[in-house]
């Protein structure tokens, strides 16, 4: 952490102390220690027959699969948009970087909406990819498509920034050495990208396993095919099915701690190399 | 001999060309969709949609809990920001950690801890209605969802500020006589200025977004716990497109407008800083 030299060694405050100790508590303590206190009292057989009931591994089934494409396709996009957004000089390329992170503004639920709009049965395209026998809304390109829309930023904006700091010199050096464009790319700038990379995919599969309100609407969470672990839980939860809720919750709690502890490690090593 | 990708390359102007489509295909038209669909009928239809009783009463109450959650934040957040900067205490790094997990975990998660606290079963809520307090299905409910998504912007937008700021300055005007409060008013405020605001209206556009985690809370009564957010998806679900276009499309220009504001806001602080 940069911040260690300018703290003091004072201790704080009781009033400052008291004060975030609150907000903190209110806001973020209390509702985590919450579901760990409801879960234990649940039971762990029954958090374990929620979680492995037919439903629910179909469930997590599919949010893991989402995830998955979620992060295949967001490290080629990723590539791509550092490589012509840091590399590359033309009109609109502000616009474009601009464009990367409209998706973090937008509720979930506008997103599914606007999908609806295009891919619904009196869309834009529904009826023409229909006669075509392909169906996207209430079926699992909506939800592919929901997902990618949701986890577009995350890995585009980490490698974008690092290539930015670290400027084109290595690369202007490889190709002044006899390298060519292919040869620079995979030894210089890719390996560069690598720490950018992995907390892009961090954040991407967090992104795409919490996705909620885009996949509701664009699934319909229908029983059996286009569940995915949230929508399973917001099922769940109306049906007073509190196993498969909460442990479905945790194992979603548990997944996205861990994908942001691996962020933190990934950061502070980056941090550390420069 | 050319850097390795210079604009006039073949395969450059293929990479741009490629980022450029997945944008214009993802981000872009849907957002075309959300306007074209919101404005068909003319701007006296999207007027009428949008101040229609129960959508006009959704997106008041959208707006006044996340105002009230941006000044909450902008006080508290700065508080903890403060105090994580500042001063050195055990457990000081877990904090910092803590404070990111709401970016990571998935809002219905959030809405499934908020219920399991406050919900009537719990010991909690039971004792809060017990005097006259109501807090799950209510709107104070919808406040502490609001708090636990949008916890993280307002610390993470001040801390980096705090912890570059000189701390020379601040000794010379209290050596000078300076109260704590003019030093404060004089010296601290117009560093962290701009990150303050740009945090608060950070918050402010990601609580006019939140479903997931009111979707489950609030009880979504209309015209008392009913969000913007989720008026849109039950007018999807009752399949009135056109009217949750209308709303959608001015929640998202607000939003946008919003985004780009605290972008500007964070650019302007850097650049004074500098």
């Amino acid at each position: 952490m940069p911040d260690l030299a300018a703290s003091s060694k004072r201790p704080p405050p009781w009033a400052l102390r008291i004060l975030v100790l609150t907000y903190l508590t209110i806001f973020l303590f209390a509702p985590l220690l919450a579901l760990g206190v409801e879960s234990f009292r649940e039971g762990a057989l029954s958090l374990w027959q929620g979680i492995t009931e037919p439903e629910s591994l179909l469930a997590l089934r599919n949010s893991f699969l989402l995830a998955a494409i979620a992060v295949v396709l967001n490290v080629l996009f990723g590539i791509a948009a550092g490589l012509v957004i840091a590399r590359q000089r033309f009109w609109g390329r502000a616009l474009l970087d601009g464009l990367i992170e409209v998706p973090l503004a937008l509720s979930p639920v506008m997103v599914g909406l606007a999908f609806i709009l295009i891919f619904g049965r009196t869309g834009w395209l529904g009826p023409w990819l229909s006669q075509f026998g392909v169906r996207v809304i209430f079926s699992f390109p909506g939800l592919i498509i929901a997902t990618l829309f949701v986890t577009v930023p995350f890995t585009a904006r980490e490698v974008i920034h690092v290539l930015s700091e670290i400027g084109e010199e290595e690369e202007m050096a490889a190709t002044t050495l006899g390298a060519s464009r292919w040869q620079t790319f995979w030894h210089v700038t890719l390996p560069n990208m690598r720490g950018a990379l992995s907390c892009g995919i961090s954040l991407t599969a967090a992104r795409a396993l919490g996705e909620f309100g885009a996949v509701l609407i664009m699934g319909g969470a229908i029983t059996g095919s286009t569940h995915t672990a949230t929508t399973w839980i917001f099922t769940a939860v109306d049906e007073r099915n509190n196993g498969a809720a909460l442990g479905l919750s945790l194992v979603l709690g548990l997944c996205s701690v861990a994908l942001l502890l691996l962020v933190e490690k990934l950061r502070a090593r980056a941090h550390e190399r420069r | 001999m050319r850097p390795a990708l210079t604009p006039t390359s073949r395969w450059s102007l293929l990479l741009r060309g490629a980022v450029i489509a997945w944008m214009l295909l993802l981000v872009v038209l849907p957002l075309v969709a959300l306007a074209i669909h919101g404005l068909r009928s003319g701007v006296p239809f999207f007027w009428a949609a949008i101040t229609e009783p129960q959508a006009k009463d959704a997106v008041a109450l959208t707006l006044w809990t996340a105002l009230l959650i941006s000044l909450i934040n902008a006080v508290l957040g700065t508080a903890t920001a403060w105090l994580i900067t500042r001063y050195r205490f055990r457990g000081r790094r877990l904090l910092a950690t803590l404070i990111d997990l709401p970016l990571a975990i998935p809002t219905l998660v959030t809405g499934i801890m908020l219920v399991v606290l406050f919900g009537p079963m719990s010991p909690l809520g039971a004792w809060f209605e017990g005097h006259g307090i109501y807090v799950a299905f209510h709107s104070p409910i919808i406040v502490l969802a609001l708090g636990f998504v949008t916890l993280p912007f307002s610390v993470r937008m001040v801390q980096p500020v705090l912890a570059d700021m000189d701390r020379a300055e601040e000794e010379a005007a209290a050596s000078l006589g300076a109260s704590r409060l003019v030093t404060f008013l004089r010296i601290i405020w117009p560093s962290i200025g701009p990150a303050v605001l740009g945090g608060a209206l950070q918050t402010f556009a990601r609580a006019m977004a939140e479903f997931g985690s009111i979707v489950v809370v609030s009880g979504n009564v209309p015209h008392e716990t009913l969000t913007a957010p989720v008026y849109i998806y039950g007018q999807v679900e009752s399949g009135d497109s056109h009217g949750a276009a209308a709303v959608a499309l001015a929640l998202v220009t607000l939003s946008l407008l919003v985004t780009l504001f605290s972008k500007l806001m964070v650019r302007w602080g850097v650049r004074r800083h500098a």
